[in-house]
């Protein structure tokens, strides 16, 4: 199968599609199906997938290079995503998933927190996890109920300790003086919980709906801080997902990012460009599908030929091929908007709507096509048909997306 | 220390190879190039080399224009300067003919005087194996040829040599050009740094005249084989089928014996 077509706007681009599909030949192919297996059978986390791709300078594509980043346009970071998830979609899910956890720090960080945090997040040394839904608060954000209270004497402790050292740096980061806080609370679906080495967590600082949340960064052998069972899920198991449980888990002032009560704010922007990763993601899914379904239509014969060769199955090839491709259109037409610094909120949210159910709708035919084998696990097309499903569901279901993109439309 | 690593940009084996019509030779526009893995090898072992030490990696190669992705990918792997010997004479050149071009182009690049020359143990398309002791020939070195293991002490080095039954290690002193095999260690892929990186620095492209080597030594017409004709390979017959009357397996070991596999 010929790889896909892509424009990279940039030789560099062109350069960095080369060394991921190489990276994904060598050293994802051959790990994926063995550790999908250890993933659902042991919860095992496959730590070392962060390592290959932090060590060639994957997990860090958009973010500045001042940080350790590689300062790329959406554009070619979420080609990059694609061609990671056409060979392991949890993979893909975790680059994006771990680019989300950090897009906080860097957005609306203070100069010192993204010098302090950023660069062994960019370079993959630590790896995120970012916990915002609970069981209570799903679509509904506004609702969470875990809680950030004040609390000075910790604070003091926290400081001595802080890595970062120096007390003005506190200075003009809203005020927030020698406080620190306290965390209680349960957070859901969170994926990479109890392997993450930090948590992007959202806690209610303020008992004034979605305008009373605040936004820290909780380090993962915090005290008080503990991990559910992973959660036995359909599929995507290599992405582990679990419930993170805070009890009294103290936070030190200069790891609240952006003041209190602009937490909404903050997830919701971080949502924004995670959406577009998540396209991605579901894209080269779709993409992969199909080239396990067009190659089995060549070579499968039937009555004398080929099945490719009867127009059923030619014809929903052909709308399959037209799914990804449309898939593909959308999100970069999304990711050069965001790249211009235009408004792209509505576009990611369309990326998103688009790209999952193509998956969902391209991965399910791909198993019609292959009949009986696209059923068993002796092909790969079940288990993309299982990861497909959840893309409709995380980072804002597509009935959110359909909220965004009608607000964005109506206003309201 | 200063090495020299002799890297080739052979035809993908992914791909559909062809031969030209006019000279036999291999059609080297019908299909996409890289560096020959196996040439990987000897780039990461010089990596290692200055790392834990110091020194420069140059990367030599002598090829068509193309070639110069081979050195631009041992570039972004960390090696930091490349030599291109490009030079339409060359093309159809034998092994003897490749072995005199990079001897001469070794010198030119380090003055006379080479510490060390890398190389992988053979190409993955020739798959000859004797380009290196032969640029080794033309320098006057000693050559460790099939280096599974390396180490530089002082002014002499040690290797291993794997063999069917035993391993044999061999010291020599330097200079001294190695050939590795792909046991030697992991090569690394490039970073988005090593890709950044490797396109500030430096490659030069000579000729056979700026190496001194007559264009009548090397090339097509100098080579000391011919290819007289090329075929693709039969399509795969129908298989032997043994019908077992009691005697499959003395027929079974049979056949394995015609075709010496036993």
């Amino acid at each position: 199968m010929a790889p896909v077509q892509r424009l990279m706007p940039t030789e560099i681009g062109e350069e960095l599609i080369e060394l991921t599909r190489d990276i994904c030949a060598k050293e994802l192919a051959p790990r994926v199906d063995e550790a999908e297996r250890r993933a659902r059978d042991n919860g095992e986390f496959p730590r070392e997938v962060f390592d290959i791709l932090g060590r060639a300078g994957l997990l860090s594509l958009p973010q500045p290079e001042e940080y350790g980043g590689a300062g790329q346009p959406y554009e070619v970071y979420l080609q990059v995503i694609e061609e990671i998830a056409s060979v392991w979609m949890s993979a893909a899910v975790g680059t994006s998933v771990h680019s989300l956890t950090a897009y906080p720090i860097l957005t609306f960080g203070t100069p010192q927190q993204r010098t302090a945090l950023l660069p062994d997040i960019l370079d993959g040394t630590r790896i995120g996890a970012y916990a915002l839904s609970e069981q209570g608060a799903g679509s509904d954000i506004g609702s969470m109920t875990t809680r950030a209270t004040r609390d000075t004497e910790s604070a003091s402790e926290s400081d001595s300790e802080s890595d970062t050292g120096s007390t003005s740096e506190r200075e003009g980061d809203g005020g927030a003086g020698g406080e620190g806080y306290r965390i209680t609370g349960r957070k859901a679906w969170i994926s990479h919980a109890g392997h993450a080495d930090y948590y992007t967590t959202f806690a209610r600082t303020a008992d004034s709906g979605g305008r009373g949340l605040s936004c820290f960064i909780v380090p993962g052998d915090a005290k008080g801080l503990s991990f559910g069972q992973p959660e036995r899920t359909m599929g995507l198991h290599a992405d582990i997902v679990r419930e993170v449980m805070y009890d009294q888990v103290e936070v030190s002032a200069d790891r609240r990012i952006g003041a209190e009560g602009q937490g909404m704010a903050i997830a919701l922007a971080a949502l924004d460009a995670g959406r577009l990763g998540i396209s991605a993601a579901a894209t080269g899914l779709a993409q992969a599908a199909l080239n396990v379904a067009s190659a089995y239509a060549r070579e499968r014969q039937q009555f004398g030929r080929a099945i490719g060769e009867f127009q059923g199955l030619a014809f929903l090839l052909a709308d399959m091929q037209a799914a990804v491709s449309s898939a593909r259109a959308t999100y970069l037409y999304a990711a050069r908007l965001k790249d211009a610094g235009r408004p792209f909120g509505a576009e990611a949210a369309a990326a998103k709507l688009i790209a999952t159910d193509a998956a969902m709708r391209v991965t399910t035919d791909a198993v019609q096509v292959l009949g009986g084998a696209g059923y068993t696990s002796d092909f790969p097309l079940e288990r993309y048909m299982r990861e497909a499903k959840v893309t409709q569901i995380f980072e804002g279901t597509n009935q959110i997306q359909r909220l965004v993109i009608s607000r964005h439309l109506l206003g309201g | 220390m200063n090495i020299v690593v002799c890297v080739k940009y052979v035809p993908d084996a992914q791909s559909e190879r062809a031969f030209r019509e006019q000279d036999k030779t291999v059609d080297r526009d019908a299909v996409d190039g890289l560096l020959s893995e196996v040439d990987e090898y000897a780039v990461e072992e010089a990596l290692k080399i200055v790392e834990a030490s110091e020194g420069e990696v140059t990367v030599l190669t002598v090829g068509p224009a193309q070639a110069a992705d081979a050195i631009k990918k041992a570039l972004q792997m960390g090696a930091d300067k490349g030599v291109h010997v490009c030079d339409d004479a060359i093309h159809g050149s034998d092994a003897a003919a490749t072995s005199l071009v990079l001897a001469e182009a070794i010198k030119k690049a380090t003055d006379g005087s080479p510490e060390l020359v890398l190389m992988g143990m053979t190409s993955t398309d020739g798959v000859m194996g004797v380009v290196p002791a032969m640029v080794a020939e033309r320098l006057g070195m000693p050559q460790v040829t099939f280096a599974s293991e390396l180490t530089i002490e002082g002014g002499s080095l040690r290797a291993r040599r794997d063999g069917d039954a035993a391993s044999d290690t061999i010291e020599a002193s330097l200079p001294a050009l190695v050939s590795v095999t792909d046991q030697i260690n992991e090569p690394r892929y490039p970073s988005f740094k090593g890709i950044m990186a490797a396109k500030k620095k430096p490659v030069e492209q000579w000729t056979l005249a700026d190496l001194g080597v007559d264009a009548g030594a090397v090339g097509i017409d100098a080579a000391w084989t011919k290819v007289i004709d090329v075929a693709k390979r039969p399509p795969r017959a129908q298989g032997t089928i043994v019908k077992d009357e009691g005697d499959g397996g003395t027929k079974l070991a049979e056949f394995l014996a015609a075709g010496k596999f036993l």
